[in-house]
């Protein structure tokens, strides 16, 4: 007997296996929690792509619930996702803009050719602010809440459908 | 070309062999449970038939590539006019549909072979091997014909020219890597077919494993040949000089290596002694099952990402249910087959029986490490705990302890006869050797370098530690009366595969140890006139050029390379091209290959001042890497040669040729 | 397939700049922090490819990285320091050595525990298999087999 069980160990192995296996199929590998969940967002100081005298910190993001989003001229999926975040700023939600890795020139042509659902944009040429955030491609978006605490994160591309089935129910969420 | 119907043919030769598969897989099977010698008897015509079905599928799918019939979605898709002949007929299997065409051709040109070279083999058990063998089959060419058709046509729309190759598969590697590794994996198909056939059967003796063991070294054979070479190739062509990155698909080709390694083992086991009967079914069904997981990891995307190799998730899926049943039934077989009372062979604690124990738990535990590392992230996301990596601190922090413990007991292996070795024999036998390997390995880093390296004194140890008590017994044993050459050919070939696999893993322990720990990379800025010193090397940048090649455009450095202050220097040239049809740029590495060392230089980006960043390295003993599982497959090779293998002398000497030792490895 | 093709695929879809080595001129004050630089930068990951080490990559998040180890590297910090510091922004993920805690103890504690287990099973397999009487096959194998071949010769 205990070794007829012994027998069927194998089996069972590979039965749990393929198991995760099977699981694993419908896990998108590239689909991470940013890192910075439920933490407050990143310290920085940084002028406006709007006005290069206007310093900004992270005081700006508190007080209302505020939907951060990580774009650049160079990013064509940014593009794409315009009419999205149009969208959301027309439904009344907060959105500040971080133009990431990107030249002045570059950015203000982008606003005004793909219009500007953006309170303020804050200029990070040189990615430090992306790069505390954890940004590792663009365009990457991020909720953050009254106290400037980072409450969701959404990698890539926005589709209309998400904004109705994802965004505005997270910013009504926290709101 | 577009109107020829060659891809029609294929498709239509592709059905057939499918049928034949399934004829194949279904009535030899049945016969042999009836006993109807009529039903058996399918068996080798349908192996023939299919093979030759696939052969005219493939050579149909190749025509299409050659004629640059961009009408088919595979060529298209992976093609281009301007692509060399070699490349295209290669560009067969750079891809997924037509990789799988050609894993279904390398099983039916296996069970081909089997079916040819088996005649001896009793008519029932050849009708079990050959059924199991078509019942794989037909799996994986329903899979080719409803997942992943390579014949299907883009019409009305043809495009003008296909999109390429991918740059990085436009290389020698691509033409020979893939087919050995298929070989290898599939040929441990030939194996587990004996297995189940065997458990099916009820024959649970010694003489399956004798049937079986010459395929089975093949295969390892292919698979070692398919490593290394995939090895190589992504040492010359990724441009960075790694080569070994412990990517799960690495490890996937890893996985049925190290299995295949304890099957070797355990058969040699099993066919002389007679024991650890069950055991050596259950690692036939392993090795077999992990070189089929090996095909889902990579096809499914499960452990790289949704856009690996088969981005359409009903492939995955498809193989996954594949797998699940091949291993599935196979392992209930098992459970329910497997003999109920262990067999109980006697033997000691110095016994030959006794180190392929360890041998064997040591390659499983070796195993499961790698698959445990490789599947672990999947298993954490699965089980929502968050997304982890394991790279290669954590392989190497377990492999190479258990690679080291492996070794210790290699060297004694050789010297061990079956079932006791008095402890006096076995000392006298390796107690110099062992001290050579001891006092030359702590000696060689100070005479190498004139420094002291524990992980390189480690490394010859145990390297010499497998070589010196082996080169012992081959003196002692090549004793004769009538000279020593008389003595060295009386040995049996097995003796000299043997002897042959465990020098190869020597020298890929030399190999790792050497280049792992003594590499040098120097990045360095270089413009036309510029010398850097890497090693005694003189490296100088006579020339920057640019180049044309048939499908790329390329700015080449001129390189001349000096050692110290010899008057002959040589050139390398690296370059770093732009291939046109993709816009793809890649670097091409200069190589300058040695027994003894490399130098490697490879362009990086231009820099503002018109010099380059360049990449420079010097790779010690990199080359016996390779060279060690050349060896290793060589000695794998030499073994099946042996004569207890051939028939007719098998018929003479029955004794000998199943159940006893041949008797110059025992004196 | 192999590395190459799975590469390859990503280098389609990802990272047009694979198969190019990334290649920096870096300066070091001295060889130890070379070295800690290179196991630094092969033992990080790079969050934006399929499946490599940021100091094989030249995708532009590996080569910030890169530069952030090289800066705090001149700046003395510790290799935990910098560790932890690539863990808060991009998580676990980018440590090709994970961390020995409770989710990762199954994955350095198996391996452990079957070395000890296999140990086991060799003292007691041999430990009992030294008391069995030492022969070959068993007769009735030893029948069969001799069955077999004289049907092979007959055939």
């Amino acid at each position: 007997m205990k070794r007829r069980l012994l027998l069927l160990l194998p089996l069972a192995g590979f039965l749990v296996l393929g198991a995760f296996l099977y699981m694993g199929l419908s896990i998108n590998p590239f689909e991470r929690d940013s890192a910075l969940m439920a933490r407050e967002f990143p310290a920085f100081e940084l002028t406006t792509l709007e006005d290069p005298e206007r310093v900004v910190d992270a005081s700006l993001l508190e007080g209302e619930v505020t939907l951060v989003n990580v774009w650049g001229e160079w990013c064509p999926t940014c593009k794409q996702e315009m009419p999205q975040l149009l969208d959301l700023a027309e439904r009344g939600v907060r959105l500040v803009g971080v133009d990431y890795k990107d030249t002045r020139e570059k950015g203000r042509e982008f606003l005004t050719e793909f219009g500007n659902p953006f309170e303020v944009n804050i200029f990070d040429p040189e990615g430090s602010l992306g790069f505390d955030l954890g940004v590792y491609g663009a365009p990457e978006t991020f909720l953050v809440d009254r106290e400037g605490i980072i409450r969701y994160h959404h990698t890539g591309y926005i589709r209309p459908e998400d904004v109705r089935e994802t965004i505005l129910p997270e910013v009504e969420r926290w709101r | 070309m577009q109107t020829l119907m060659i891809p029609e043919i294929g498709h239509y030769a592709l059905i057939i062999a499918l049928l034949m598969a399934l004829v194949q897989g279904v009535m030899p099977l049945a016969g042999a449970a009836t006993r109807r010698p009529l039903w058996m008897a399918y068996a080798r015509p349908m192996a023939t038939g299919q093979f030759l079905f696939l052969a005219i599928a493939y050579a149909c799918l190749t025509a299409s590539y050659l004629l640059d019939d961009f009408s088919v979605a595979n060529v298209a898709n992976n093609s281009n006019s301007m692509l060399p002949w070699y490349y295209k007929a290669s560009a067969v299997w750079g891809n997924h549909e037509g990789s799988v065409l050609l894993w279904s051709l390398i099983l039916a040109a296996w069970s081909f072979a089997v079916s040819r070279f088996s005649r001896e083999l009793p008519r029932d058990m050849l009708a079990r091997v050959m059924g199991v063998m078509g019942l794989v089959s037909v799996g994986f060419l329903a899979f080719v014909l409803i997942t992943s058709n390579p014949f299907e046509r883009l019409l009305p729309n043809v495009p003008q020219d296909g999109a390429d190759l991918n740059p990085l598969l436009q290389d020698f590697g691509l033409i020979v890597h893939p087919p050995m590794l298929y070989m290898g994996y599939v040929g441990f198909s030939v194996v587990f077919a004996f297995a189940i056939a065997a458990l099916l059967g009820g024959r649970l003796d010694a003489a399956w494993t004798r049937w079986a063991r010459p395929w089975t070294n093949i295969a390892w054979a292919f698979l070692t040949v398919g490593i290394a070479l995939g090895s190589w190739w992504a040492y010359y062509e990724l441009g960075w000089g790694g080569w070994w990155f412990w990517d799960p698909v690495e490890n996937a080709s890893l996985l049925p290596w190290l299995a295949g390694t304890a099957l070797i083992h355990s058969l040699a086991v099993t066919e002389k002694r007679g024991a650890f009967k069950s055991w050596t079914v259950l690692l036939a069904i392993t090795t077999f099952s992990l070189s089929l997981m090996g095909t889902f990891l990579v096809r499914s995307g499960v452990l790289t990402s949704v856009h690996a190799f088969a981005n359409d998730p009903s492939r995955g899926l498809f193989i996954l249910v594949l797998l699940g049943i091949t291993v599935g039934l196979s392992l209930l077989l098992f459970a329910l087959r497997a003999p109920r009372v262990s067999h109980q062979v006697g033997f000691s604690w110095l016994s030959r029986d006794a180190l392929l124990l360890i041998n064997n738990i040591l390659l499983v535990i070796m195993t499961v490490t790698v698959l445990l590392g490789t599947v672990y992230p999947l298993l954490l996301d699965a089980l929502n705990l968050g997304k982890i990596s394991v790279g290669p601190p954590y392989f190497n922090a377990l492999f190479v302890p258990l690679t080291v413990i492996l070794c210790l007991f290699m060297g004694l292996g050789p010297l061990a006869r079956w079932k006791h070795t008095p402890a006096r024999d076995l000392f006298r036998r390796s107690w110099l050797a062992g001290l050579a390997a001891l006092v030359i390995g702590v000696v060689a880093p100070l005479l190498y370098r004139g420094e002291w390296n524990l992980k390189v004194s480690l490394g010859v140890v145990i390297a010499l530690w497998i070589v010196l008590p082996m080169a012992r017994d081959l003196w002692a044993k090549s004793r004769h009366s009538a000279g020593r050459l008389a003595g060295l050919r009386r040995l049996s070939l097995a003796y000299w595969g043997m002897i042959l696999g465990h020098l190869g893993i020597a020298v890929t322990i030399i190999g790792v140890t050497v280049v792992s720990n003594y590499a040098i990379e120097r990045n360095v800025r270089m413009g036309v006139g510029d010398s850097v010193e890497v090693v005694g090397y003189t490296f100088t940048m006579t020339e920057l050029a640019n180049r044309r090649g048939p499908n790329y455009l390329a700015d080449a450095a001129e390189i001349e390379v000096r050692r110290g202050d010899s008057q002959r220097s040589f050139t390398m040239t690296p370059e770093k091209r732009l291939y046109i049809a993709r816009g793809m740029p890649m670097t091409q590495v200069a190589l300058r290959p040695g027994l003894f060392r490399d130098l490697y230089v490879a362009m990086g980006e231009d820099l503002e001042d018109g010099s380059w960043a360049m990449r420079i390295q010097y790779k010690p003993f990199v080359r016996w890497l390779w060279l060690g599982a050349l060896l290793m497959a060589a000695g794998g090779v030499l073994a099946v040669a042996d004569r207890r293998y051939r028939r007719t002398v098998t018929a003479r000497d029955p004794e000998r040729a199943v159940a006893a030792e041949p008797r110059e490895a025992t004196t | 397939m192999a590395l190459i093709t799975r590469l390859l695929l990503c280098a389609l879809l990802l990272w047009p700049a694979l198969g190019q080595a990334a290649v920096e001129v870096r300066e070091f004050d001295d060889p130890v922090t070379e070295q800690r630089y290179r196991d630094l930068t092969a033992t990080l990951r790079c969050p934006k490819c399929e499946n490599q080490a940021i100091d094989d990559s030249d995708s532009p998040i590996a080569g910030d990285m890169r530069e952030r180890v090289y800066l705090q590297l001149q700046d003395g910090r510790s290799d935990k320091e910098i560790l932890d510091f690539m863990v808060n922004r991009f998580g676990d993920y980018v440590l090709y050595n994970p961390r020995l805690e409770g989710r990762t103890l199954l994955l350095w504690g198996l391996p452990a525990g079957l070395v000890l287990l296999g140990a086991l099973v060799v003292v007691l397999m041999v430990r009992a298999r030294r008391r069995t009487s030492a022969r070959d096959l068993s007769a009735e194998e030893r029948a069969r087999l001799d069955a077999l071949i004289k049907r092979e010769r007959t055939e």
